[in-house]
């Protein structure tokens, strides 16, 4: 299992702003190790947000996404104490969900 | 070069394949078997093609937040702004990497048509945000310098 996302959720003027930071290795599939064979790819593909269990965002990604990455975005409607849940899977099928409070 | 741009075609004309696709719930929403088709695309053609965006009209509404000099390729950070109304979906594409696409966003109800994340570059090139609003597509570029490339590690 990968390691737990840095969720941080904050509200302005009924305006979340979700940042969150994901650990993953995020390898291309294009570089090479010491022996000269290519490292196979291995990325996450999808990111799914929601909000009180609402979703509000999808993401794809491809491999040229930064290693442990990061993604942020504004939902509209949020107060403080709501709950943001963020889900990502990988081309390999691992997956991991994290909630966080809207503060 | 011709039979990968046939396939791109193709793809953008099996949309409504995908859509089916979805319907029937082997895959989400947002038609995965497309998606996956416009990550492999290798020309700028090609990928707006298996988004469906040929002919993308430029737009003034879009901004893009990006370094106008990166100093490392492999964590360049970039934010994407739409302010078209009804923005359903934002893209953003490299067009110098070995494949254009780096990510794309669906827009659902309640989220506003504002991200940003990290991506890597090989190379100095043009960053491309693509958005679809209210149907239709529109484009816009921005240059960023790469002073390390972000690919080879």
């Amino acid at each position: 299992m990968a390691d737990p996302m840095k969720i941080r959720a904050t509200v302005r003027d009924g305006v979340a702003d979700v940042r969150v930071l994901m650990a993953h290795e995020m390898e291309t599939g294009q570089r090479k190790d010491a022996s000269g064979n290519l490292v196979p790819a291995w990325h996450i593909t999808e990111v799914t947000a929601t909000l009180n269990g609402t979703p509000v965002l999808k993401v794809q990604w491809g491999p040229a996404i930064s290693k442990n990455p990061y993604l942020s975005f504004k939902v509209k409607g949020a107060k403080s104490g709501d709950t943001v849940s963020v889900t990502w899977v990988d081309n390999k099928g691992d997956k991991r969900t994290d909630e966080a409070k809207v503060s | 070069m011709k039979p990968l741009r046939r396939t791109a075609l193709r793809t953008a004309a099996g949309g409504s394949v995908a859509a089916a696709l979805a319907a029937l719930g082997l895959f989400g929403p947002s038609s995965a078997a497309a998606q996956s088709k416009a990550f492999q695309a290798k020309t700028l053609a090609e990928t707006l093609a298996a988004l469906g965006a040929t002919g993308a009209a430029d737009s003034r509404d879009i901004v893009i937040t990006a370094p106008d000099i990166a100093e490392n390729g492999a964590v360049v950070p970039i934010g994407i702004k739409s302010n078209l109304p009804k923005t359903e979906m934002i893209a953003l594409l490299v067009e110098k990497n070995p494949s254009l696409l780096a990510g794309s966003y669906d827009i659902l109800a309640g989220a506003e048509p504002d991200v940003s994340m990290r991506v890597k570059m090989g190379q100095s090139s043009d960053v491309f945000a693509v958005v679809k609003a209210d149907g239709k597509f529109f484009i816009t570029r921005k240059e960023v310098k790469v002073t390390l490339g972000g690919c080879g590690g």
